[in-house]
């Protein structure tokens, strides 16, 4: 090997190599995801203060379908999790295809939970809900809270969706290898987390 | 080559040979640093034009300065700028300052530069992701810029963008509509490319490095430039849901900083139970760590260059590493102790004024590690270091009234004041802006291959010097005479007999704006027509001084360096002279 070699190898070959062990772009992910959960909890953060301050806040969320609903959006994307787990696995232990399946079921997973989600939107806004307003006649901060939030939520589903069918696309080819499909994972489960803290806290909280 | 490298190693491009590929779309981290850089002197020279008017304005109030009309005819009819106007101004002189000059130039600019280089990297680790974020920061820029040409021109809510005054709309004053908005999108723009570009400072600086480049030998403006991306990763993540909330406040109908029953220009807003503390506490737990955003890398710049001068090392390299993270850290717990006076609980008030007192402690820990390590030592009178010890020099002057400032009792009075703006002037503002210069002079002939003319550049010096005192310690007496800040004019009430401390002011201002002419003759001067710089002119020690000036593409020509010393050993025996690179052989050191 050349010294030229050797310096591409020491510093993005193969990942191993890595006297620091972590791959940057492991790395990198995890840097976005701490900077992302800021951002989640300033907006939660905006949420909490503005409910507090609030006399006359709105819990409209009846057990069914509401409530039911949001276990099932949780169920869903809990199960997805799961599946990535394995995507995971299986990418690691070098079974390309099971890998690919495993992606697959996931990218379908979240793609029924962002349709779900959407759903529940639609059936809001007919009852009246929106960003500004609140047909109960309580606090408009809850309509604003419960979009801008699950909206939040809701973008980051979308792009993990959208990251899950490029990287099932290109990984069976060899386009993506095991490391990018732990990096989508690690997206992917932070994406889950954060649900399980907008569903409490926006779903159970606002329960009849 | 190995197929396992060839798919995977972002390293291994060759040189672009197109114009555009080379010098506008590069993946190349020096000439992303050059644009940053760019945009900051191009920033620079629009914010300081602006406090030239401004000042013009506050000295003589019923001046007219020719041309303003055209800029803006409703602004500045008969040339004379309206108070509205004034706080358009005023409100793009700090947003453009504190977002595109003071963050983009030492952090982003000179960062993207040096950090790959001082730890041996060929490039940053993701240099696509580094060529977007120049363009998403480029994008930020010209969207904020055009608020100057849309119907009611720039914003007037400051760079702070207080709601309700920055959240209700049109009705809130000229610049209150459209301007305001580009204004939210313009920053929400900027906090996109200040992440992608932290994500890159930190992975860089982790995984890049070369071999033998422990996290001990790395130099002090890595360090910086390191630690400063990680508060950014975390300040600007709160920044940007803020100004889409404003946004939406302004543009969907929410009232999240808008509380109910507010009458604007006689008509009650359809808004209710919003907060505009909110606001405040969302924009201040950014807005504080901005500040260390602004300084720290100064700080790091500061202490790589000084060294070089005094041909000895700092004293407690360690210690000053630990101050700047310190700073960092508590820089997320005092964002309150700008709203001393935002009707607060005051409890909260003492609340934050004790960790913000805490954090002179690091900050003074630094300054005295430096004024002990300058004690003494028989220090190479270069631009670069006169810009060292000027910065030390305002640092203190600034830092001294932040003692003041951190307690709510004296904050009470002196808060809407002058004082304020003596304060962070020289604190954050000079003080990056001389790190600023000292890294020019001292990294030009590496950026460009040509040394700069000392002799301009210490006349340079010393009117800039000189100037900013001028500007701004009188600014500390008429803060503490009670003249309000942020006012346009002074014409009919007590601040009548301050008017001429302004036209003082105002006369230092256009002198020393003026002297900056003399910087940027000598930079474009330098750049063309400068002596040749050798690949080591100052006999300095890390990695950017190993290679040739400039570097080639891929920084070292292809050379995998080893580290075998200390970032700082100088005032040693070696066969190179007083000093041992880094990347010295093991048996260099003298004993």
């Amino acid at each position: 090997m050349s010294e030229a070699e050797m310096t591409a190898g020491h510093h993005a070959g193969m990942m191993e190599e890595s006297p620091y062990a972590i791959p940057s772009g492991k790395l990198a992910m995890w840097c976005f995801v701490l900077s992302d959960a800021v951002t989640f909890s300033a907006v939660l953060f905006v949420y909490g203060y503005l409910r507090i301050g609030s006399t006359n806040w709105s819990t409209p969320f009846q057990l069914v379908p509401s409530v039911l609903n949001g276990i099932v959006m949780t169920f869903v994307l809990l199960t997805s999790g799961l599946t990535m787990l394995a995507a995971v696995e299986a990418a690691k232990a070098g079974r390309t295809a099971a890998g690919t399946r495993w992606l697959w079921a996931t990218c379908a997973l979240g793609a029924l939970f962002a349709g779900m989600h959407l759903m529940e939107w639609r059936h809001m806004y007919e009852e009246g809900w929106r960003l500004f307003q609140n047909p109960l006649g309580g606090s408009v901060h809850f309509g604003a809270a419960f979009f801008s939030i699950t909206g939040l939520h809701l973008l980051h589903v979308l792009g993990g969706v959208i990251a899950l069918a490029i990287i099932a696309l290109g990984f069976p080819s060899g386009k993506y290898n095991r490391i990018d499909v732990e990096i989508t994972g690690i997206y992917w489960h932070f994406v889950d987390l954060v649900w399980m803290f907008v569903f409490p806290l926006v779903y159970l909280m606002n329960a009849k | 080559m190995s197929e396992a490298t060839a798919h995977s190693a972002v390293h291994v491009h060759a040189p672009p040979s197109g114009f555009i590929r080379k010098y506008v779309f590069s993946v190349d981290h020096k000439v992303i640093g050059l644009q940053y850089y760019g945009l900051g002197l191009v920033a620079v020279v629009i914010g300081m034009i602006l406090s030239w008017l401004m000042r013009l304005h506050l000295g003589w109030s019923t001046l007219a300065i020719p041309g303003l009309e055209k800029l803006s005819p409703a602004g500045a009819p008969g040339n004379v700028m309206t108070p509205e106007y004034y706080l358009s101004l005023m409100t793009m002189h700090g947003t453009i300052m504190v977002f595109f000059v003071l963050t983009n130039a030492p952090f982003s600019g000179f960062g993207n530069y040096f950090l790959p280089i001082q730890v041996g990297a060929a490039d940053m680790a993701f240099p696509r992701m580094n060529m977007m974020s120049f363009w998403v920061t480029l994008t930020a820029f010209l969207v904020l810029v055009a608020a100057f040409f849309v119907p009611g021109g720039p914003p007037l809510s400051g760079w702070t963008a207080y709601a309700p005054l920055s959240a209700v709309g049109a009705e809130a004053g000229p610049g209150q509509g459209l301007g305001q908005t580009l204004w939210g999108v313009s920053i929400a723009i900027f906090c996109v490319g200040q992440l992608l570009g932290s994500l890159n400072f930190i992975a860089t600086t982790l995984d890049l490095r070369t071999k033998g480049m422990s996290l001990a030998r790395l130099p002090f403006s890595t360090w910086a430039w390191f630690i400063t991306s990680v508060i950014g990763l975390l300040a600007f993540a709160v920044l940007l849901p803020a100004c889409i909330l404003l946004v939406l406040d302004r543009a969907a109908g929410t009232s999240f900083f808008i509380p109910g029953g507010l009458v604007i220009s006689d008509r009650l807003q359809p808004h209710t139970g919003g907060s505009p503390l909110l606001w405040q506490h969302l924009f201040w737990f950014f807005g504080h760590p901005e500040v260390y955003i602004a300084i720290l890398p100064a700080i790091g710049i500061v202490s790589h260059i000084l060294p070089a001068f005094m041909r000895k090392p700092l004293l407690g390299p360690r210690v000053l590493i630990s101050c700047m993270a310190a700073i960092g850290f508590l820089s997320y717990m005092v964002w309150g102790h700008h709203m001393f006076v935002s009707g607060m609980n005051p409890f909260s008030a003492l609340l934050f004024s004790v960790p913000t007192l805490v954090i002179t402690i690091p900050a003074t820990i630094a300054t005295l590690l430096w004024i002990g390590s300058v004690y003494g030592a028989r220090i190479r009178f270069t631009t670069a270091s006169l810009f060292c010890l000027g910065f030390i020099s305002v640092f203190i002057s600034g830092g001294i009234s932040g003692f003041f400032l951190a307690q709510p009792s004296i904050d009470t009075y002196l808060h809407a004041t002058y004082f304020v703006v003596a304060h962070f002037h020289f604190v954050m503002g000079v003080a990056a802006i001389f790190a600023i210069f000292a890294g020019t002079y001292f990294w030009m002939p590496k950026m460009v291959g040509r040394m700069m003319n000392e002799t301009l550049g210490k006349i340079h010096f010393w009117l800039t010097f000189v100037g900013v005192y001028c500007i701004f310690m009188p600014m500390h007496y008429l803060g503490l005479a009670g003249n309000v800040r942020r006012y346009a004019a002074f014409t009919d009430d007590y601040l009548v007999p301050l008017i001429p401390v302004h036209q003082f002011i105002t006369i230092a201002a256009l002198i020393t704006g003026a002297a900056q002419l003399i910087f940027l003759y000598n930079l474009v001067w330098s750049r063309f027509r400068g002596p040749k710089a050798t690949d080591n002119p100052w006999q300095a020690t890390s990695l950017e001084w190993s290679t040739t000036s400039p570097p080639p593409f891929d920084n070292f020509g292809g050379r995998q360096l080893v580290v075998n010393h200390e970032a700082y050993e100088y005032g040693v025996e070696s066969p190179e002279g007083d000093y041992i690179m880094q990347t010295a052989p093991e048996t260099a050191k003298a004993h």
